[in-house]
């Protein structure tokens, strides 16, 4: 690498490498929605089959927990959002202080989830491990919880990928605000605003049905 | 240094999405029969758009992104386009 | 010598294990795919010595099921998806638009350790006891009957889905970012064209693989039934997600083959590529409408009849962009200044042999047909006459083309047509007669069958003594160039592409200078006399 550069050499410019960091985060982003896509597919084919059942179990979840993470995760996109936005006008602290309060948020988030996961253990909604449900809807409702359970923590780890990567920068950011930061700081962004935007979906998909029957 | 407000078009996505939020939670327990599920789902892309539109900057980027954003989510219609077709399609045994 | 090439800038492993130079990178790459390579043949070999008798007599049928599983998982993952974009266009890909590495060089060292990993995991599984269920993975025999090692060799390939997407999200940034000043699109190489399709089908195929593999360890481990009709779970379900991802696998691995053979034949017919926006376009044509064929390999499975007749349809419109492909190359050769060096008798050997597996891929296309052949040799030899016939003839190819600029060195023109002309008969003779054995209805995946059907095997598995000395002897001539052959100058064939702008091999960062494109690609001089030992 040629002295004194502070990008790779394949670039021309600081600007030239920024800008194809961000197309290799959309890029990525693409392929992180067909990741979820295909559990949306399982979970619409099976929510056809079994519409009763889906609603039935859709009761059983916790929609005060579900309604408050998503309000949490909402704010913390927002706090996230912000923090990008106070970087580039040069308020590094303040960008650091977003991003703690966003990662926060991210552990309430988490925090929350866990006690949830507890209370359906209790409830014998765990598939595979604590499961029973009223007969007749009992097999359409196992599909959905083994849905839930596998679409929800594959959720969780994407979450921890992105309370762990804000964490670096927040921490990278308390020396300095390099170009180098502040193109990783929206790159981050992005992921966790899309980590955000798939929970909206599966708030509406898991929580929502069913909560106007019986 | 204290100088930075957070920009106005942020705060108003924030409270926009918390409103969709009370909103879709609120009409999920309304009588609409098979309607609910519509509602939720559309509520639900509505808040995924203003994300992508103002958190994630979209509005203001150039067509090569949308082109991205949009690829995902067209061959993700194709998966489940062709894929239910199937399912609803098929005879009842 | 001013500067020292890639090669020779450093020896150490280091240097190598942590290198971040796209040319190092498709070296490990190449070196694993060689042993892979080696393994899933060594499966195939075991297969053929098997069906030469008609009764079970060098394996029991449950070794008969993890041999097949094992060939047809190692080839699939870990040699043909791959094979050419990660050895070839790695190497190729940045010199031919001018760049001095991929825009991601570390995700592309991150993408090999990934694969490695992955294929380790892989290869534990196989060596613990094997994987029966063939390469399908079809639950629920996976996820509740099988007794072999399904959560490692999935897990394994969970891993090297990673790599594959990495690969793919590099080549599409690097592709719109770092072409050379004046490069524009229709500039580009059409072998550029084909891996930017290929790494889009690599980009938004791979994660739903992905989520299946997931879904399916966890139905094995935890023992719920997401696919289990037991609780009102649809197996259809699963095939319909593994071939959403598996059916434009097969485009990943065709592509890159056909972006080859844009270059062989253009290169040795001295003219541009004839049509090249629609050769372009066609290569994103096959990457989308690749997308949705998928339900063709469900006919028989009792996926709804209109659901049946869609993908029987759009699997003949599919045909329609390759068809557009073949027509090109033929009309590329007309009234061309043809030159049978190795390269084109193995672009060739692939216009024939993709040709035939095209053309019979609409048979199966076709419901009523598809009804008589499914599961018989028949679908066997259509899809290897398109993944070896077509896939590994083109990847040999394009490995003799750009073999000088790789290397540096000059290999024995003799013994590469030798072999080319080899792996033409022999892979004939191997394929041709599983066509017979499949219209006559052989089933696969059976190791034993009625005598009627010996004679055919016998041609089968003697074709197949061929054609593996015919991919062994590229190992000897290629291996012996490398230390005893001639150097081989910056430009051996004379061509105008990029890559060959530069010294062979090339230097660290490609270029000494930055270049610049100022015309469209393929203008050969048509005067080329010289032969390349000696130019």
């Amino acid at each position: 690498m040629p002295e004194g550069r502070g990008f790779a050499p394949q670039y021309a410019s600081v600007q030239h490498r920024d800008e194809a960091a961000e197309i290799g985060i959309w890029v990525f982003l693409a392929t992180e929605l067909l990741l979820f896509g295909g559990l949306l597919f399982a979970y619409f084919v099976y929510r056809h089959a079994n519409p009763a059942a889906f609603a039935a179990a859709s009761r059983h979840t916790d929609i005060v927990i579900g309604t408050a993470n998503t309000a949490i995760l909402l704010t913390s996109s927002f706090l996230v959002a912000c923090a990008v936005d106070a970087l580039q006008a040069g308020a590094r602290r303040i960008c650091i202080m977003l991003l703690i309060g966003a990662m926060l948020l991210g552990l309430l988030f988490l925090s929350l989830k866990a006690t949830e996961y507890a209370g359906e253990y209790h409830e014998h909604l765990v598939p595979g491990i604590n499961f029973s449900f009223a007969p007749p809807l009992a097999d359409g409702a196992e599909l959905f919880f083994t849905i839930y359970f596998v679409a929800t923590s594959i959720h969780a780890i994407h979450m921890m990928i992105g309370i762990a990567v804000l964490a670096a920068l927040a921490i990278m950011l308390r020396r300095t605000a390099s170009t180098r930061l502040c193109a990783a700081l929206r790159t981050a962004a992005l992921y966790w605003h899309f980590v955000d935007a798939i929970w909206i979906v599966l708030f509406a998909l898991i929580y929502l049905p069913g909560r106007s029957g019986a | 240094m204290m100088g930075w407000r957070p920009p106005l078009v942020l705060v108003a996505s924030w409270l926009g999405l918390l409103a969709l939020l009370a909103l879709t939670v609120t009409l999920a327990y309304l009588p609409f029969g098979s309607l609910n599920s519509t509602v939720a789902i559309v509520i639900a892309a509505i808040k995924a758009a203003i994300i992508a539109a103002f958190f994630m900057e979209l509005w203001d980027r150039g067509p090569r992104l949308l082109i991205f954003a949009g690829a995902g989510l067209f061959w993700l219609g194709l998966l489940l386009w062709l894929g239910l077709m199937d399912f609803i399609t098929r005879a009842p045994a | 010598m001013t500067e020292p090439d890639y090669l020779n800038s450093s020896y150490t492993l280091r240097s190598w294990f942590l290198t971040t130079d796209h040319k190092r990178i498709a070296i490990l790459y190449f070196a694993s795919l060689i042993a892979f390579f080696f393994i899933g043949g060594a499966a195939a070999t075991a297969i053929r010595i098997e069906l030469a008798t008609p009764q079970a007599d060098l394996v029991s049928s449950d070794t008969y099921n993890r041999l097949f599983t094992m060939h047809g998982v190692i080839m699939v993952w870990f040699f043909l998806i791959p094979s050419i974009p990660n050895t070839l266009g790695n190497f190729i890909v940045p010199l031919m638009i001018g760049a001095r590495d991929l825009a991601f060089p570390r995700l592309n060292l991150l993408s090999w350790y990934l694969f490695v990993a992955g294929g380790c995991v892989t290869l534990f599984a196989i060596v613990a006891g094997g994987i029966d269920t063939g390469w399908t993975f079809y639950t629920p025999f996976s996820t509740l009957y099988s007794n072999s090692y399904v959560i490692i060799a999935v897990t394994g390939i969970f891993i090297a889905g990673f790599s594959s997407i990495l690969t793919g999200l590099n080549f599409i940034v690097t592709i719109h970012r770092l072409r050379a000043p004046g490069l524009t699109w229709y500039r580009l190489p059409l072998f550029v064209w084909s891996l930017y399709a290929t790494s889009v089908i690599l980009v938004l195929a791979t994660p739903v693989l992905a989520i299946t593999l997931v879904l399916l360890a966890t139905e094995r481990f935890f023992g719920v039934g997401i696919f289990d009709p037991k609780i009102g779970g649809d197996p259809l379900l699963f095939q319909h997600l593994f071939w959403f991802y598996s059916h434009p696998a097969v485009y990943i691995m065709i592509l890159p083959g056909m972006g080859v053979v844009n270059e062989l034949i253009s290169c040795f017919s001295r003219k541009p590529v004839f049509g090249y926006k629609f050769v372009a376009w066609a290569s994103l044509a096959i990457a989308a409408v690749g997308f949705l064929v998928w339900g063709h390999h469900m006919f028989v499975s009792g996926q709804s009849l209109l659901a049946s007749l869609v993908f029987s349809f759009m699997s003949f419109i599919v045909a329609v962009p390759s068809a557009i492909k073949v027509f090109n190359w033929t009309a590329t050769l007309h009234k061309g200044s043809l030159r049978f060096d190795a390269p084109m008798l193995y672009a060739l050997g692939f216009l024939g042999l993709f040709t035939i597996g095209g053309l019979t891929g609409l048979f199966l296309a076709c419901l009523a047909f598809d009804v008589h052949a499914t599961d018989t040799y028949f679908v066997v030899a259509h899809f290897h006459y398109i993944m070896v016939g077509g896939m590994v003839t083109a990847y040999f190819g394009g490995l003799h083309y750009w073999w000088p600029k790789i290397t540096g060195r000059l290999y024995s023109e003799y013994w590469a047509r030798t072999a080319a002309v080899l792996i033409f008969f022999g892979f004939n003779l191997t394929f041709f007669p599983q066509f017979v054995l499949g219209a006559e209805g052989m089933p696969r995946r059976y190791h034993v069958y009625p005598p009627e059907f010996q004679v055919w095997n016998v041609l089968s598995s003697g074709g197949a003594t061929i054609l593996a000395a015919a991919y062994l002897l590229p190992m000897f001539y290629l291996g012996y160039s490398l230390f005893f052959g001639s150097r081989a100058p910056a430009n051996p064939w004379d061509a105008p592409g990029l890559e060959w702008q530069t010294s062979s091999p090339p230097p660290e960062l490609n270029f000494e200078s930055q270049p610049v494109v100022t015309r469209a690609p393929y203008q050969y001089r048509t005067d080329f006399t010289a032969e390349p030992q000696n130019a």
